[in-house]
């Protein structure tokens, strides 16, 4: 990897497990497994502020029935007065960015770019990814894909500036209903993205696969690894097929293709087969990464290995697989056959099979167990429980008979925050406390941490519980006005939301605390719960690891 | 119970964050469900209570029907689906309070008692040796085996259901095709000469005035007879819409380019409101959906107020002709008949 070798000089410096290169070359020019892991975390956090304060924005104007604010900043966007219908509008791409961003510019990055990054490598005895240069040309490609995004929002896209099609993109809306370049510009951002996280994958499926240090067979390998090898496999074969729909789209909008046009011989709902063929795969993509996080930190703060490794390690192998075929539920009322209905009313209820396998192993993990309640396990545990809470709600929308109601609810927006906002970002923030003192050498503070959970837990519960309320109730997905009727719960859930900000506020409160005033970390501070090989480093650990490679019994 | 839990989380909101949405401030009064629920029985005495505001069409024979309140529309605070009106709605909603939500509480419930159990046994205080098991093939074979079985027990009757809401209309049902625009909703037709009902949202005052709930009340509704299968055409002209009637459990997408067909069956007479539930742009939130249900008779009316025809009305016409002098009276005779029963 070093190729300054004619310099005999410097040629020992590289010899140098901590020689770092200057600041420019090194953060820039990376080809640090760990380095770019960490810009991957500062990325996501950054990426994570915006899409968050949008969320503010948005349950502020939903807090009391009527507009209050949306005009205001939309006439702030334009510059000049703005219309209803350009208030509406930016409704519409605050919906549309607070989905991509989220999706594309938080959890990804953070699960598989940040933790993926930083800990298969170390996990598995290898001292950097099989292809560092491509490693770092796959993260500096979510910069331009961010500000793509960021920048379709001042430019126009039909009604009003910016985006409006919702993270699904649908044609025809994104296409003839959407006129200027704020759609051109969102569909790069997501090729630039995808881009990126295709070649994130082949990085890791190469990694894994052939750097591991001997001895340590893929049924030794630790379940974070097999979480993002899986991972890694879903992303290879869904995001294609994401790129080639929105090149579609792409074309139907600027070069006279009718792919989704039905006065062109084309279909819309074509459009939504591909987009959720790579959609469903993309939320497991989403949580399978969390999935391996909490599996080591319920096994290290039980002080117990991990309960039916490999019924583990498979179930998540049957999620992937399954996950590639159920994605039609997303599509229960476009007008399917009752036969096709039936079916992905059969193949979605199968996934809850291997995920309650997961769960309960986890539970069967701590038992017998001799447990400690440190804030990563606080947030695995509550994982654990808001996975169920919103896994037993996909059970419901499973069924394509009752969906027929619940679809486009609040009750679906319920679910997916449940999964996602209470199950993948509680792992992230687990994984964050877990790793953090070994990333930077600093502990984090152990009171700030559980204030952060508490409030979090409680604030993101009121936030998203009364939802399922308002989908029974009726209420439509993406209205930012809504009869009276629906103020009760609403109100509520604005109020949910300034709690959980409460507890965000606390967490980077810890955050600068531990940068700069944290207890140093020691290699292994978990004690001996934690067996993975990463403990076996110093935190943080030296700019090269594992120049012998270690031997695995 | 609901203002006690609601005054609880508003506490904790203002404890906890001094900055709370200056919003929040202005809402102490919680919504009470009770009024509301009392007028509802009053109104229930008198369902067809003619609105104040005139549809435009003959009010002889045909004035648009006052809804129910909490019937065919959310209620303050609900948080169980809306009262449904048909066979396959009262199914699902069955199959959801009855078989899913148990299950939903089962679960969780299990999954948090086991949790605690573990957390409150197996504390390093209660248990300083932890144990070494990492196997236990009978009981992984018992939780892989449990969830299926229960998993069997939820589809036996959602598959059912799904026949059931798949059961295609009688050759003679009512034909209506409902285009969805941007942003409001055409309903045509066709069996009583295609006539088409464009159908907008009515501005707050207007519903104010019409005694209807703005955001769901729409200028002119789609009418259907009651108690009768009636198939629906759906489609778009311009992009994706979702025509949905919640109270009778009833979504379709819209599609430019495609008819969707599903029947829809409503057994009370009464209005029904639903909302454009696929992202259809700027005013996607401000296209609802009322749907006016009548009996036979007063359905036969308003297709008349409307210029359209009704079968069986041209060997009447023949007859007409022939007995011009007894029309009118019976005319006046049947109309008369409609108001008393209004």
């Amino acid at each position: 990897m070093t190729t300054i070798t004619a310099d005999g000089h410097l040629d020992d410096h590289a010899h140098d497990a901590d020689h770092k290169p200057a600041f420019f070359q090194r953060w820039f020019m990376s080809t640090n497994h760990k380095d770019i892991g960490t810009l991957y975390l500062i990325f996501a956090i950054f990426a994570g502020i915006i899409g968050g304060a949008i969320s503010g924005l948005m349950r502020l104007e939903l807090a009391e029935p009527g507009i209050q604010y949306l005009q205001a900043w939309a006439s702030m966007s334009n510059g000049t007065e703005a219309s209803m219908d350009q208030a509406y509008h930016l409704w519409n791409v605050l919906i549309t960015a607070h989905g991509l961003i989220m999706v594309f510019f938080m959890v990804m990055p953070a699960m598989i770019g940040g933790f993926g990054n930083w800990f298969v490598p170390l996990m598995i005895g290898a001292p950097d990814m099989a292809f560092p240069r491509m490693n770092n040309v796959s993260f500096w490609l979510l910069v331009p894909a961010l500000l793509l995004l960021l920048g379709s929002s001042f430019v126009p896209g039909g009604t009003g500036n910016g985006a409006g099609t919702g993270w699904t993109v649908y044609a025809p809306l994104s296409t003839s209903g959407s006129a200027g370049p704020a759609v051109d510009m969102a569909i790069l951002s997501l090729h630039l993205a995808g881009a990126s996280s295709i070649l994130g994958a082949v990085n890791f499926i190469t990694t894994i696969f052939n750097m591991r240090a001997p001895g340590m067979t893929l049924h030794k390998m630790p379940l974070f690894v097999w979480s993002v090898l899986v991972t890694a496999f879903l992303l290879l074969l869904a995001l294609p097929v994401l790129a080639a729909a929105i090149t579609m789209l792409l074309t139907d909008r600027n070069f006279g293709t009718a792919f989704f046009d039905a006065a062109g011989g084309g279909d819309p709902v074509l459009y939504q087969h591909l987009f959720w063929f790579f959609g469903h795969p993309e939320v497991y993509i989403m949580i399978l990464p969390g999935f391996g996080m909490v599996s080591h930190i319920v096994s290290t703060f039980s002080r117990k290995p991990i309960f039916g490794y490999l019924g583990m390690a498979y179930a998540m192998v049957a999620i992937g697989v399954v996950g590639f075929v159920v994605w039609a539920h997303h599509m229960f009322t476009t007008g399917m056959s009752v036969n096709v209905k039936m079916y992905f009313t059969a193949a979605t209820m199968v996934i809850a099979v291997p995920t309650g396998i997961k769960i309960f192993s986890w539970i069967a993990t701590m038992w017998g167990g001799s447990m400690t309640f440190k804030t990563p396990m606080m947030w695995a545990l509550g994982f654990i429980f808001m996975f169920t809470v919103g896994g037993v709600t996909g059970v419901v929308l499973a069924n394509g008979g009752i969906d027929d109601n619940l679809h486009d609810t609040y009750y679906v927006v319920a679910h997916f925050h449940y999964v996602l906002s209470l199950g993948a970002v509680f792992s992230i923030f687990a994984g964050f406390y877990y790793w953090f003192p070994k990333m930077s050498g600093r502990m984090y503070s152990e009171l700030l941490g559980q204030l952060h959970f508490w409030i979090f837990f409680i604030g993101v519960n009121i936030l998203f519980f009364p939802q399922h309320f308002l989908g029974q109730q009726g209420m439509p997905r993406r209205y930012p006005d809504y009869p009276d009727a629906y103020a009760y719960w609403n109100e509520i859930s604005s109020i949910g939301y300034a709690v959980m900000l409460v507890g965000v506020v606390i967490f980077f409160v810890n955050i600068i605390y531990s940068m700069f005033a944290g207890r140093k970390a020691e290699g292994n501070y978990w004690g001996e719960g934690a067996t993975t090989l990463e403990w076996t480093l110093s935190s943080p650990p030296p700019f090269h690891q594992f120049e012998t490679l270690p031997q695995i019994k | 119970m609901t203002h006690y839990v609601k005054a609880w989380i508003l506490a904790l909101g203002l404890i906890l964050t001094p900055a709370t949405l200056s919003a929040q401030e202005a809402l102490p009064e919680a919504p009470s469900i009770e009024p509301a629920a009392a007028s509802a029985v009053e109104a229930a005495d008198a369902p067809a209570a003619t609105a104040a505001a005139p549809s435009g069409l003959d009010p002889e024979l045909y004035t648009p029907m006052k809804p129910t309140p909490g019937i065919g529309m959310p209620v303050d605070g609900g948080v169980d689906f809306q009262q449904q009106f048909s066979e396959t709605g009262k199914q699902a909603h069955w199959i959801n309070n009855a078989i899913l939500v148990p299950m939903m509480f089962g679960v969780s419930l299990i999954v948090l008692g086991l949790m605690l159990w573990v957390v409150v046994r197996f504390r390093r205080s209660a248990n300083p040796e932890p144990s070494k098991t990492t196997h236990n093939t009978f009981i992984e074979i018992i939780w892989t085996v449990i969830p299926v079985l229960i998993l069997v027990v939820i589809a036996v009757p959602s598959i059912s259901l799904l026949a059931n809401q798949f059961e295609p209309a009688p050759e003679d049902a009512l034909t209506v095709k409902i285009t969805g625009y941007q942003w409001y909703w055409g309903y045509n037709y066709p069996d009583n000469g295609d006539f088409e009902i464009i159908s907008n949202m009515l501005s707050e005052e207007d519903a104010d005035a019409r005694g209807e709930p703005y955001q769901l009340a729409a200028d002119n509704r789609m009418v259907i007879p009651v108690g009768k299968p009636v198939k629906l055409l759906i489609t778009a002209a311009d992009v994706i819409h979702s025509f949905a009637v919640p109270a009778a459990w009833f979504k379709l997408d819209a599609v430019p380019g495609r008819i969707n067909e599903k029947v829809m069956q409503i057994d009370r007479e009464g209005v029904y409101y639903g909302q454009c539930s696929e992202l259809c742009g700027a005013r996607h939130g401000f296209m609802p959906i009322t749907v006016e249900v009548l009996s036979e008779e007063k359905f036969n009316d308003w297709v008349r107020a409307n210029g359209g025809t009704v079968k069986g009305d041209e060997a009447a016409d023949e007859a007409e002709a022939e007995t011009a002098a007894n029309d009118n009276t019976t005319d006046i005779a049947s109309a008369e008949a409609v108001a008393a029963t209004n």
